[in-house]
């Protein structure tokens, strides 16, 4: 049953290989597109971490400003 | 109407959203491997290569569902001056280019044990690779064009003259004789792919699917973020 579902009457290979490009794909946008995300958020963190308290309570105001800082370890 | 689709507004939905997206993609992509894998029958003619089927017609779905999507939001995004169709469009077009890329690449490993050759100039081949190429314009466009109308004109002139392709696309098996074989499913018409073969294929392209909402959500809340830190340098 093993040796079945790997070799495939011999096109195992070319299966195999369709469904691994597939999947590695994946998993390389999906790490691509994380690093961008965190790249980003956490140079809001930083940039928001510096601003003085006047322009903080100023961004806060802004209701995304404020879900970004409430969402970040979300994805 | 277009209100509802404002960044701040749905950001809260947005944001949240992947973690369920993910969570339901793994249980989805893990029904359709057994299925595909292991418990669908064989062809009588393909034998075990038409397995290949379930990944590369659900990528070849999506993409062009994708690059539809990206031009129409583009076009209805210029006429009207809707900025978050474009932030949208943007969001869609990576995972958008990497279904095209996997529809090209596993329809290469299918044509070698089916046709004898990785690669053939058959008309739904190389359109598929025109597809590729008016991604990766699209794509570059975003990357080298900082001035919004500008990028904004360009990238909707390359979504026009790219959809022109997508009916090449699909007619291409009917109005030329190629290598590649017409289409198994018709929603118009009876479709000749039986339903053993059909049930993993729908169940691979919800997960494909489901894929590609995940990444273009990551993608939009990237995009929204980084304008939110461009917005708190001018504080």
């Amino acid at each position: 049953m093993i040796n079945e579902t790997l070799l495939m009457n011999g096109y195992g290979l070319y299966v195999w290989s369709a469904f691994a490009f597939t999947l590695l794909n994946f998993v390389t946008l999906y790490a691509v597109i994380k690093i961008q995300y965190n790249k980003e958020k956490n140079k809001f963190i930083a940039k928001f971490g510096s601003l003085n308290s006047e322009r903080a309570t100023l961004a806060k105001s802004q209701s995304i400003n404020k879900e970004i800082l409430s969402t970040i370890s979300s994805i | 109407m277009f209100k509802y689709f404002e960044p701040n507004k749905v950001f809260s939905i947005t944001s949240k959203a992947p973690k369920y997206v993910l969570f339901l993609f793994i249980i989805v992509l893990s029904i359709g491997l057994v299925e595909a894998l292991i418990l669908s029958p064989e062809d009588y003619k393909q034998s075990h290569s038409v397995r290949i089927m379930y990944v590369h017609v659900p990528a070849a779905w999506i993409s062009l569902g994708i690059f539809s999507s990206i031009t129409f939001l583009s076009v209805v995004g210029y006429i009207f001056k809707i900025r978050n169709f474009f932030l949208i469009s943007k969001s869609l077009a990576p995972s958008g280019f990497v279904f095209n890329i996997i529809a090209l690449v596993t329809g290469s490993i299918w044509g070698k044990p089916t046709w004898g050759t990785w690669w053939a100039w058959d008309a739904r081949i190389t359109s598929m690779l025109i597809l590729a190429l008016f991604y990766i314009l699209y794509l570059i466009a975003w990357r080298i064009f900082e001035d919004n109308d500008k990028v904004f004109k360009i990238t909707s002139i390359i979504t026009i003259l790219g959809i022109v392709n997508l009916p090449i696309i699909k007619y291409s098996v009917d109005w030329w004789n190629t290598l590649h074989q017409p289409a198994s499913i018709n929603i118009l018409s009876k479709s000749s792919i039986h339903v053993s073969m059909l049930f993993p294929l729908m169940i691979m392209t919800a997960a494909f699917a489901l894929f590609s909402l995940l990444i273009f959500l990551m993608k939009y809340n990237t995009e929204l973020i980084k304008i939110k830190n461009k917005g708190l340098d001018r504080l």
